[in-house]
């Protein structure tokens, strides 16, 4: 089980995105899961084997390695990733429901049931709200665990049981902060493009809105997608009949 | 592990479920699963070899590491978490006796029928495989003791975890006299914070499961009242209007011999 089952969720969820959507999620795809995965893991590998502190006092390192990466970065930026990619779940699951009540009323009741409007509008800006909130949390994160994007090759530490100020060493601080700023961009960009899909499905119900509204005699046969209640026409049944009696039990159909 | 030899039987279940069992099995396999072999793996790692005492005794880091992790946090989430998949195997197993029993008793109708057109056969045995079993009867019976086992394995690994560690908080310093250490030294844990966080994590995710579970019972048994109330106000009015239609009868034979 690897990032595989995440991109195939993040996949289904593709197809009632808009375009922007789908630039997001190429982006996270390309540049932060397979970033991830084929170079950041094995930058940070051996991260606490080789943390050398100038001391020969046993526990000290692990305590001061404890000290300054209360959690590891690429932790965080697994954390991230999951956390990040969670909100599109919201969207299917709202087409799922629009799906299920079309099966069990048992006609058309969308036109169109991926379109982004009424419900799935709401859903979507939120979704598009809790994912822009969860990078910037992240971001945030990082930046006060880190004390900003630095890695610096020497910390000193003076934790117990060191027996007093230490020099201590990290491996490839380079390295580290290149990456760093890599996935630092990547968020960033992220951070954008889900601005301004929000931006553009904002403006696009608000000009629906506007045209239906003011622009007279417009077939807009893409707009209108409310479920669309037919009143049966010529019907001999009347409201007071009462329901088909059987002696049998009735089943329920869930 | 063979993750994804679970999902894939989990998620053949997923059809007969309720919409809160989907959103438990999404939110099992995306943070529990996912956070569990993309992270918590590699945190948990090094936890032998890192784990060091302020002694050159050999021996004493071995027992001191087994004094103070019996099973390590990894290998209980695993377990947990295979535990808690198991119930809706129960429920896996009942849908395919149904099918089967169906399937056999169609197989027969249409021998004793005679001539059956196969393409109408073949229909109705693909509609056998792909139909959703509505959740009533026996049925619900299976799925609320699975959802119960549950609960119980969710709940049972929980305590188990918070009495073997004393809580969910790793400290980064242990005391340990276990011979043949020479006496009290001091072991320190490799990145205890870290694994604190992924502990809480864990656990929250684990509590938010088993909240999912309790309502999704908590719907179940709604669910099922409520059909009851139904189907006895359709009996009652049944047998009301069967009763009046009799004796509107028996009134119109008087008239009539009258």
């Amino acid at each position: 089980m690897n990032w595989g089952f995440l991109e195939n969720v993040l996949s289904g969820v593709n197809k009632y995105s808009t375009v922007i959507g789908r630039i997001w999620l190429s982006v996270v795809f390309l540049f932060r899961i397979l970033v991830y995965v084929a170079a950041a893991e094995q930058v940070w590998k051996d991260e606490q084997k080789d943390f050398v502190c100038n001391t020969r006092q046993p526990g000290c390192e692990n305590v001061c390695f404890d000290h300054f990466f209360p959690i590891s970065q690429v932790r965080l930026w697994a954390l991230q990733l999951i956390m990040v990619s969670t909100p599109s779940l919201l969207v299917a699951l709202h087409v799922a429901y629009r799906e299920h009540r079309e099966a069990k009323h048992k006609r058309k009741l969308y036109q169109d049931k991926g379109s982004i409007d009424g419900g799935l509008f709401c859903t979507y800006a939120l979704s598009l709200v809790f994912k822009i909130a969860f990078e910037v949390g992240f971001l945030l994160a990082f930046y006060f665990l880190y004390n900003g994007f630095e890695v610096p090759a020497l910390l000193q530490c003076s934790q117990s049981p060191c027996p007093n100020t230490v020099d201590c060493y990290i491996s490839k601080p380079k390295e580290k902060k290149i990456f760093l700023y890599i996935m630092g961009c990547a968020s960033i960009l992220c951070i954008t493009l889900n601005f301004a899909e929000l931006l553009y499905i904002t403006w696009k119900k608000l000009w629906r809105c506007f045209s239906r509204s003011f622009i007279p005699g417009k077939e807009n046969a893409l707009i209108h997608t409310r479920p669309v209640s037919v009143k049966p026409t010529g019907h001999s049944e009347d409201s007071s009949t009462q329901p088909a009696c059987t002696t049998d039990n009735v089943h329920n159909q869930e | 592990m063979s993750w994804p030899l679970l999902y894939a039987q989990l998620f053949a279940v997923n059809r007969h479920s309720t919409s809160l069992g989907k959103v438990w099995l999404s939110v099992l396999f995306i943070f529990r699963v996912m956070v569990l072999v993309v992270a918590a793996e590699s945190v948990w790692g090094d936890e032998q070899s890192d784990f060091t005492c302020n002694t050159l005794q050999p021996g004493c880091e071995n027992v001191c590491y087994d004094q103070f992790f019996p099973v390590s946090h990894i290998r209980l989430w695993c377990l947990q978490l295979v535990f808690v998949s198991t119930p809706t195997l129960l429920v896996a197993m009942h849908v395919a006796y149904r099918n089967h029993s169906d399937k056999k008793r169609l197989l027969q109708g249409s021998g004793r029928s005679g001539f059956l057109s196969n393409k109408s056969q073949e229909e109705e045995l693909e509609t056998l495989k792909t139909r959703r079993l509505p959740i009533a009867g026996a049925l619900w019976w299976t799925y609320a003791c699975s959802l119960v086992f549950r609960l119980l394995f969710e709940g049972g690994f929980m305590y188990a975890l918070y009495v073997v560690y004393d809580g969910f908080q790793m400290p980064r310093l242990v005391q340990c006299d276990q011979w043949p250490c020479p006496n009290m030294v001091d072991c320190f844990i490799s990145r205890p914070t870290e694994k604190t966080v992924f502990t809480v994590f864990m656990a929250t995710a684990s509590s938010i499961c088993i909240v999912l579970n309790m309502a999704e019972l908590a719907y179940l048994v709604a669910k099922a009242v409520t059909r009851g109330f139904r189907s006895q106000r359709k009996r009652t009015s049944c047998s009301r209007t069967s009763r009046e239609k009799l004796q509107n009868k028996t009134n119109q034979k008087l008239l009539v011999l009258n």
